[in-house]
């Protein structure tokens, strides 16, 4: 019985980590229409970012996420001014062929620039576990469950209740219309993209201190993400 | 756009061009693959420090046959599939005399073929599994000890160690697995009990499942056998889950420096089978020699928590061009045939290789240095009961 407790509980934690993970995919592929394959090297961004700003500035751990989310999601934006607008309209192979590409230049750039060596990222946590019980579990995975759990409702009342949302919804059902009701498209399309490459660095800010930070680490992401928005 | 990528390629031919080796050859060339990328990065990186330390120490020294030592180092990229692909590289386009790889056993194994293959003899450095000097592969000689060496090397501190029941968490790999076996062996030797045996991919990070299924066997050790990235992850969720288990990891490759840094707290007390102590460098075969290994190391700036795998570059470099010395020339029958003349001594120790495996087909097999150590107040020590004996 305390086993199946134990075992319930982590396997919660583990579907939030999960889910963060497939949201930022779901949202970008449901609304542009784009099979995101750096979606990974997003989630790994983010986790160096939060690592580069807690080894290079004196910022705290809890700032180093926002910062982190806002590398992902300036990276994002460059990434769709760059490369998803010049193939606007192109079929969806293309545009995936080209986001494997982006996904390899990235994973190597990380090797290249962080080195193959895993890196562990310090917290504010104790790693001592609370203890409910039969079961336990560290605070830390209950901060980035709780967050996680924020983020995605946060995503969903953007989408479904900001005129932003409106606007993002309405240009991928109908673009033509969209720009005619006086929707900005081209600014849509950055800022989805943008939105999605920012949750999965938010995904890779808030599990890289659970787990450790290396180059290949979105490779195994991105496979539970695809999981997620498949099933 | 077009005349940009037209421009990128035209440079990158240029470049390639540039970059290539010139035919006409002087140095020496060894061949060298491991895992610089991919999940178990950390440990291939150090092995390659390990071994440009002791190519640089043998080119300080004149080379061999009055030539240069050059390393080839291939990426295997933690995947089996590409270390049987770094291999054929070496062999057929470098054209090398001797290979030192491939770090995993699962690596090796998939090398294995190819030097067979194409005739080229490789050391192996690391990998664990007996399997390696089992399969009748002559071009095989290994200077790491195999699982079942390993669990002798701990046999004589069973008594020390009281264990009744103990459980195992290894990597799903042929290391992993081997170990299991080995050590398993070893606790039924004893008469202590053998509980559950759990595996884990190579690349997961949520051990947490396994953990609670540990915890609910009831044993009193745990035998964790995987990379020193996934040793953090285990001890970190094991504390989480609050596992209290003697921890004894194995293979060598557990780098108790990085666990105390990487892990804290939950890295005290664990047990840890190792081939090099750079903490007690004079308790080393060669003292001297570990001693200006491991000062090398931290003038290059090297972290030190990778010497206890960096080591076996060294070793295999050293062997390998110990070998080409006796042959007399850099080619890899006569390598071959050489490297069962080899004797020298190495940082774990003394490199002679014995023959293991099917007759008239064995592999080379040495027979290492094996020291076991213990994380007590975030230092290494000796444990009490190796001291003494």
């Amino acid at each position: 019985m305390d086993q199946l407790l134990q075992h319930l509980l982590n396997g919660l934690l583990l579907g939030a980590t999960y889910s963060l993970l497939g949201i930022g995919l779901t949202l970008v592929f449901g609304l542009m229409n784009v099979v995101n394959f750096a979606h990974g090297e997003f989630y790994t961004l983010g986790a160096y970012a939060a690592f580069a700003a807690l080894l290079l500035t004196p910022v705290h751990f809890f700032l180093a996420i926002p910062l982190a989310i806002a590398a992902g999601a300036l990276a994002g934006a460059l990434c769709e001014r760059v490369l998803l607008r010049p193939l606007r309209g192109q079929s969806i192979d293309t545009v995936m062929l080209v986001m494997i590409g982006l996904w390899i230049a990235m994973q190597n750039a990380e090797l290249l620039g962080w080195g193959g060596v895993a890196k562990s990222v310090p917290t504010p946590f104790p790693t001592h576990p609370v203890v409910l019980g039969a079961v336990s579990v560290a605070p830390l995975r209950i901060f980035v469950f709780a967050v996680s759990g924020l983020l995605i409702l946060g995503a969903h009342l953007l989408l479904s209740r900001t005129k932003l949302g409106r606007a993002m919804r309405a240009t991928f059902q109908d673009r033509e219309t969209a720009a005619l009701m006086g929707v900005s498209i081209e600014r849509i399309h950055t800022v989805t993209f943008a939105f999605g490459a920012g949750l999965a660095a938010a995904a890779g800010a808030l599990l890289g201190p659970v787990f450790l930070l290396y180059p290949s680490m979105g490779d195994l992401a991105s496979l539970k993400a695809f999981s997620v928005v498949v099933v | 756009m077009e005349q940009v990528i037209r421009a990128l390629f035209v440079a990158l031919t240029v470049v390639a061009a540039l970059a290539a080796p010139a035919p006409a050859q002087e140095a020496v060339k060894v061949g060298v693959i491991q895992p610089l990328s991919g999940s178990v990065a950390a440990s291939g990186n150090y092995v390659r420090m390990g071994a440009e330390i002791g190519r640089d120490w043998i080119n300080a020294k004149g080379g061999v046959l009055g030539r240069k030592v050059e390393l080839l180092i291939e990426d295997n990229k933690s995947d089996p599939k590409e270390a049987a692909t770094a291999a054929e590289k070496l062999i057929v386009r470098d054209k090398v005399p001797v290979i030192v790889g491939a770090w995993g056993s699962s690596m090796t194994l998939a090398a294995m073929p190819k030097l067979e293959e194409y005739g080229v003899p490789m050391i192996v450095e690391t990998s664990s599994a007996s399997t390696i000097t089992k399969r009748g592969n002559p071009w095989v000689f290994r200077i790491s000890p195999p699982s079942e060496m390993e669990a002798l090397g701990l046999e004589k501190y069973m008594k020390d160690l009281g264990i009744k029941q103990a459980d195992f968490l290894a990597v799903n790999t042929d290391w992993g697995r081997g170990a299991v076996g080995a050590f398993g062996d070893l606790l039924k030797r004893s008469g202590a009990q053998v509980g559950s045996a759990e595996f884990m991919e190579q690349a997961a990070t949520d051990m947490n499942a396994q953990i609670t299924k540990v915890k609910a066997g009831g044993g009193d050790t745990l035998f964790l056998t995987t990379s020193v990235e996934q040793i953090t992850l285990v001890l970190k969720q094991a504390q989480e889950q609050r596992l209290v288990r003697r921890v004894i990891t194995t293979g060598g490759s557990s780098s108790p420096s990085q666990l105390i840094k990487q892990a804290g707290a939950a890295a005290e007390g664990t047990y840890h089978i190792l081939f090099f102590l750079p903490w007690f460098p004079e308790a080393m075969p060669d003292g001297k020699l570990a001693k200006a290994f491991v000062d090398e190391w931290a003038k290059r700036g090297h972290p030190f928590e990778g010497l206890t795998e960096g080591f076996r570059g060294h070793d295999g470099v050293l062997t390998a061009v110990e070998a080409v010395r006796l042959a007399g020339k850099a080619e890899p029958k006569a390598v071959q045939a050489a490297l069962w003349q080899v004797s020298v001594m190495g940082l774990n120790g003394p490199i002679k290789f014995e023959k293991d495996g099917p007759a008239g087909k064995e592999s080379g097999q040495s027979k290492p240095s094996i020291f076991i150590v213990q994380v007590k107040d975030g230092k290494i020590a000796l444990p009490a009961f190796s001291a003494k004996k």
